[in-house]
């Protein structure tokens, strides 16, 4: 028995050993390639370029207005954040905490949100956005966020659900208003599912290729990963830079799902998909 | 009558709490629906006024639209591949993980980023590695003996090198597996090792059964997903590929709305997207109570 046990350990960190090293090569190949000069690009035999050729980085960056883009991708990203936190924090206030008549039907249809795929909607809200003059500015990647986001809604809402009721109560006594209510006892309780909802609508904003791919058009506005991709339609024979830039644009999501890495994995707990 | 007062107060409140949602959800969801079913019955390009067709668009498509069957086909076997593949090896990694070996939280984190990263760094990455001449894949499987495959400048292999590419990215049903096995009570398992159950009894009879939602759960997002796949296939092969092997239905979707400015076409197309996609859901969602195993319900 406790060989067996002992067979099945080794076994176990020899699988993920292995799984790890697979899962890494493509990360390592990409820095690999994003430090070596035109004369090595080509050659997969070499690992370590010598000497690391960091002017990659600047020459790929200096090829664009990366600050510009990183200006854009930034400016998008945390007013669609802020925006998400705000609009879906209150609506999940609403469906946790107020009894109000057609508080389920409404529920579900939220939940249903989440089947319809964007592609059914894509072409008129695109015509809405064009129709109020507003194709080309940052406008129609911000402004959906001010009004929730059903997943997120619906994750807030649960752990609003588990903060007790008689907090409310207490304040409303004390003639609190529902929006006290909300941002100054509701939401400083949740926070654990707030930092939740920020960190993946940054990730899922910061990722946006879509988006800006349909509704921006003058170069200067692009965001990072719309940029990345006008990039490679550039300089597709320069390996070393387009491996640069994918890294820079990578970079502050590794750095926060470093510091960050709990909330990430979170967002499936609090879903309720425990079991 | 006071009652009823507050009750109504309350309810007011709930209304206006919800209300930028209910706004949101009127006018960026129930209300394109409903515009973009009218429109998938014209022919609009965005310029000139719409023009009814009624239902040729749909005729066209199902008729004589070789791209559309094209890219139904390459889109379903996709699916057919990357998912079963996808979850299996997932699950594996996550019982993996399960098993508190020494590193265990460190291991996790570095199989879940490649879901984090952004598809299109991603997808540039995985078009260098796969590069038939001079890729770094080909390169590494000559030390297997495995001869240099052509990927993505090859219809054979196009397809497959997306499958692989999203193999990468199994961490992140990595962790939804891990959520579902951490919720499994451990004594049943040490009481079914005290009944002299072996590993794949206790895999067979314990873990699957009360993993079984979970399963479900990452089967339908999975097809939703694969079903959707755009920035991978637009980014790699923009034009659909070699012999359009790799026309994913989304990118076909794309091309025919901002590329052709066929909108009430590409309109028609994201319907049926979408009621292939809802009918697949439902019928999973039908037979589910055959395999899915539910604790409440016993």
């Amino acid at each position: 028995m406790k060989k067996q046990k002992t067979f099945w350990k080794i076994a176990s960190y020899a699988t993920i050993l292995m799984g790890i090293v697979i899962v890494m090569t493509p990360v390592v190949w990409l820095i690999s390639t994003s430090l070596k000069d035109a004369s090595q690009v080509f050659d997969p035999t070499i690992w370590i370029p010598r000497p690391p050729h960091f002017e990659n980085y600047t020459k790929a960056l200096s090829v664009m207005p990366f600050a510009r883009y990183l200006a854009n991708t930034c400016l998008v990203t945390f007013s669609c954040m802020a925006l998400t936190i705000i609009s879906s924090s209150l609506a999940a206030f609403g469906f946790a905490r107020m009894r109000f008549p057609g508080r389920n039907i409404l529920f579900v249809t939220l939940l249903s949100t989440l089947m319809l795929p964007a592609q059914v909607t894509m072409i008129p809200v695109f015509r809405i956005w064009s129709g109020l003059g507003l194709y080309d500015t940052f406008a129609p990647l911000i402004a959906p966020a001010a009004f929730g986001s059903a997943f997120y809604i619906f994750l807030l809402r649960q752990y609003f659900l588990t903060i007790p009721m008689e907090m409310d109560e207490a304040a409303r006594i004390d003639g609190a208003g529902t929006l006290t209510i909300w941002w100054r006892i509701v939401m400083p309780q949740a926070k654990p599912a707030l930092a939740t909802v920020a960190v993946l609508s940054f990730m899922s904003h910061w990722n946006d290729f879509l988006g800006p791919l349909i509704y921006l058009s003058d170069p200067s506005k692009r965001t990072l990963a719309l940029a990345l991709w006008a990039f490679q339609g550039q300089y597709s024979t320069d390996w070393n830079l387009l491996m640069a830039a994918s890294t820079v644009v990578m970079l502050p999501l590794l750095v926060l799902f470093f510091f960050a890495q709990r909330y990430f994995v979170q967002g499936v707990a609090l879903s309720g998909l425990k079991g | 009558m006071r009652r009823s007062s507050f009750a109504k107060k309350e309810a007011l409140r709930g209304y206006l709490c919800i209300s930028p949602w209910v706004f949101g959800f009127v006018v960026f969801a129930l209300g394109p629906m409903v515009f973009s079913f009218f429109i998938s019955m014209t022919r609009w390009d965005m310029i000139k006024p719409a023009q009814f067709v009624g239902l040729e668009n749909y005729a066209r498509i199902f008729a004589d639209d070789f791209r559309f069957r094209q890219s139904l086909w390459v889109t379903a076997r996709y699916a057919a591949l990357s998912l079963p593949l996808g979850m299996a090896g997932s699950l594996m990694l996550a019982m993996l993980l399960n098993m508190n070996l020494r590193g265990t939280r460190l291991f996790r984190a570095i199989f879940y980023i490649p879901a984090i990263l952004p598809g299109v760094a991603v997808t540039m990455l995985w078009l260098w590695i796969l590069k038939p001449r001079d890729g770094v894949l080909n390169y590494l499987l000559g030390f297997l003996h495995i001869s240099p495959k052509p990927w993505i400048s090859d219809p054979n292999w196009a397809l497959p090198s997306f499958v692989i590419m999203s193999l990468w990215g199994i961490g992140g049903g990595m962790i939804i597996y891990l959520a579902g096995l951490q919720g499994i009570p451990q004594e049943l398992y040490e009481a079914a090792e005290i009944d002299g159950a072996g590993t794949w009894a206790r895999f067979r009879r314990i873990t699957l059964p009360l993993i079984s939602p979970t399963i479900l759960f990452n089967l339908v997002m999975g097809i939703i997903g694969s079903f959707q796949v755009f920035t991978a296939s637009f980014v790699m092969t923009p034009n659909g590929g070699p012999g359009y092997s790799t026309l994913f239905y989304v990118l076909y979707l794309y091309q025919k709305a901002f590329r052709y400015l066929q909108m009430g076409y590409a309109s028609a197309l994201a319907w049926i997207l979408f009621i292939i996609i809802l009918g697949l859901t439902l019928i999973i969602l039908r037979t589910s109570n055959r395999w899915v195993y539910y604790e409440s319900s016993e």
